[in-house]
């Protein structure tokens, strides 16, 4: 367990450890060893039992023998009260490690008149004490002598004596008180008893009940001052020490499969960060409890040990409703990994069932521990309340390198619930489910909304439902908006159809082009040869042309040379 | 355990013994007061016919069990029955006398 306060109790006073779940923890070490302690509280809070689980623990663990003094049941009330606890004090008592008392008090057999005290009380205490050397003593409850005795002033005196007298015997006392209206005890007990008081209180809260202690104050010694939430159940009583919320936990690099490879590979290929919080939250029915069924299926592949706290289905069925789907867990309940709680939120209440959650995790020590779903609390307790339990619960998980997989079930109208707002800030990943409906189905997006140190993808996939487990599909995002389910298939297909047209199109059209050019081609060829007669056509006359012009020029040479004319300009005309 | 007193003189309409427990713790103040104002009130109305049984419950303490004795001085009435108990140094004899049931004209 978590104890974070280990080294912070320096004051050196000597402690009596009680052996109860938590209470050492908050009480830095258990009860002023020597001295009497006050545990007050109504009538059915646990002060009976706290009592006895410190004497039985002292008598079986820390050889400290105990004595019980009883004021209100006899010795076989509570031997049967705490058998089913597995507490035999019948044996305890053989072996005088434990001495059970029964002190009747009752009012009408006793007449008074003139000074009296209450010697025979303690000399029968001592008696016992001596008897089997007790290190602890219970009185439960002292107060039964006021309605013992009508002379209050004697009483009182006679209480102050009986502190200082089991303080004398260094005896470490609990002394149980019922509280009043307003005050601790009724008959103002904590006025002796100064040490340490511890106050027990049962609230209720919309039809449930919810155990709380609360250490009111502890004399030379630090201790917690909160409110722990407790449990009282088969194995007895256990406080949850939930600590004030510190975030100094380590954290690793250490990522582990969603069980899905597609969304391992919208978390930045690897999946999740070990000993994170996920928070996976859609409308009923998008497959919530499908993913957590993936995740613990991963988990226990890998022999992690799985708690998985199933709030609004039997086990059986999660089993049955997987295996339809393909993933079968129930090999990995066989194989002792996977761990089911299934029960309503309500049977312990918000804090209980944070105590409920706690002892689990104590015991079974699992590394992946999934809450499906946390509305469940929500129908245990108020909003405020629920999320400050969740955020204990995180925190307490985190402190112990547990992964958190948790589901919320999230309004039908797809609007976020404040509380899902709330909560989502606690969470490292938010993975988001949606229903998507089109074309008169309805189909399933899963997206990362958020994932806390990993690069996750943004896009919306299709989230199937298959034999198989779940398989992740791209989603149709096209002109017209999100298609998902047969829309997509349809549009998928058109889009097929349309582009096959477009290639034929694209082909008709290249090969008009060519013999177009082929064509213009032919035609230009056609125009060469024509001009290349035209240019040989031409050439020859200016040949012919040429020579004729140079007989012309001759004739007119000889001519002259014959008249023996004069000079004449050689270009002449 | 003493025992102090013894019966005397029983008469025959009357034969029934009164047998009374005195529960001290040693010799405090209280319990000599007690039992001084215990013994004057048998005298006075019981006279003859009680038995007074006086327990220092600092020698025996395991006999504060039977009788649940927490108060000291307490003053038991085992017989006749009903048994009753009064608690303190019995200083107030008419208190006394209801709380034995007995009438202050039986003696």
């Amino acid at each position: 367990m978590v104890n974070p306060l280990d080294d912070s109790d320096n004051s050196g006073l000597p402690k009596a450890r009680t052996g109860i779940e938590g209470l050492d923890e908050i009480t830095n070490g258990g009860l002023p060893e020597g001295r009497p302690t006050l545990v007050s509280g109504q009538a059915g809070c646990g002060k009976t039992l706290l009592g006895m689980e410190f004497l039985v623990n002292g008598a079986r663990e820390f050889d400290e023998p105990g004595l019980f003094v009883s004021f209100e049941e006899t010795e076989e009330e509570l031997k049967d009260n705490v058998d089913s606890l597995g507490f035999d004090l019948e044996e305890l008592s053989d072996q005088d490690k434990l001495a059970l008392d029964h002190i009747r008090v009752v009012r009408s057999e006793i007449e008074e008149t003139g000074e009296y005290d209450l010697e025979g009380l303690f000399i029968r205490l001592k008696h016992e004490i001596e008897r089997i050397d007790a290190d602890r003593v219970v009185l439960d409850t002292i107060e039964a002598l006021f309605s013992g005795f009508s002379n209050k002033t004697i009483l009182r005196a006679e209480l102050r004596r009986l502190f200082k007298t089991l303080k004398g015997l260094g005896v470490t006392a609990v002394i149980t008180g019922e509280s009043g209206d307003d005050s601790l005890t009724r008959h103002g007990l904590e006025e002796y008893v100064s040490d340490c008081v511890i106050h027990l209180a049962h609230t209720e809260s919309s039809n449930v009940y919810t155990r709380r202690l609360r250490i009111v104050k502890y004399r030379g010694s630090s201790h917690e001052t909160n409110e722990f939430p407790f449990l009282i159940d088969e194995n007895g009583f256990s406080i949850l020490p939930v600590t004030s919320l510190n975030l100094d936990y380590k954290v690793t690099q250490e990522r582990i499969s969603s069980g899905i490879t597609e969304l391992d590979d919208m978390l930045g290929g690897e999946g999740y960060y070990k000993g994170s919080s996920i928070l996976v939250s859609g409308t009923a029915g998008t497959g919530k409890s499908s993913l957590c069924a993936h995740m613990a299926d991963s988990a226990c592949e890998r022999g992690e040990e799985v708690l998985y706290l199933a709030f609004e289905e039997a086990s059986d069925q999660i089993l049955r409703n997987m295996r339809s789907i393909g993933i079968d867990l129930e090999r990995w309940v066989d194989a002792g990994l996977l761990h089911f709680q299934a029960e309503r939120v309500s049977m312990y209440g918000l804090e209980g069932h944070l105590a409920v959650i706690h002892k689990l995790v104590n015991e079974l020590e699992p590394e992946l521990v999934i809450i499906d779903p946390i509305n469940a609390y929500l129908t245990g307790g108020k909003e405020l309340e629920t999320k400050t339990m969740l955020v204990r619960l995180t925190d307490f998980l985190k402190q112990n390198g547990i992964t958190g997989f948790f589901t919320n079930l999230s309004s039908a109208d797809g609007t976020s619930e404040s509380t899902e707002v709330n909560i989502s800030s606690m969470m490292d990943t938010w993975i988001l489910l949606r229903d998507i409906e089109q074309g008169n189905e309805r189909n399933r997006g899963i997206y990362v909304l958020k994932s806390r140190g990993i690069s996750n993808s943004n896009q919306i996939r299709e989230f199937l439902i298959t034999d198989d487990g779940v398989k992740l599909k791209d989603v149709y995002v096209g002109p017209s908006g999100v298609l998902t389910g047969s829309a997509r298939v349809i549009q998928e297909s058109k889009d097929r159809t349309e582009k096959q047209n477009i290639e034929e199109e694209i082909e008709r059209l290249e090969i008009e082009l060519e013999r177009k050019k082929e064509a213009m081609e032919a035609q230009m060829d056609l125009l060469k040869a024509q001009l290349q007669t035209d240019r040989m056509e031409t050439k020859k006359k200016l040949e012919e042309l040429k020579t004729k012009r140079e007989q012309v020029d001759l004739t007119r040479q000889e001519l002259s040379q014959i008249r023996n004319a004069d000079k004449q300009d050689p270009q002449g005309s | 355990m003493d025992e102090v007193d013894s019966v005397e003189d029983i008469r025959d309409e009357e034969p029934e013994v009164w047998i009374l427990k005195l529960y001290v713790a040693g010799q405090s103040p209280k319990s000599v007061e007690a039992f001084k104002n215990l013994k004057k009130i048998c005298k006075e109305h019981l006279e003859g016919r009680y038995k007074i049984k006086v327990i220092d419950l600092l020698e025996n303490p395991e006999l504060s069990k039977g009788d649940q004795i927490l108060a000291v001085p307490t003053l038991i009435r085992e017989l006749p029955p009903p048994m009753t108990k009064i608690v303190g140094n019995l200083s107030n004899e008419e208190k006394v006398l209801v709380g034995l049931d007995l009438q202050p004209d039986d003696g």
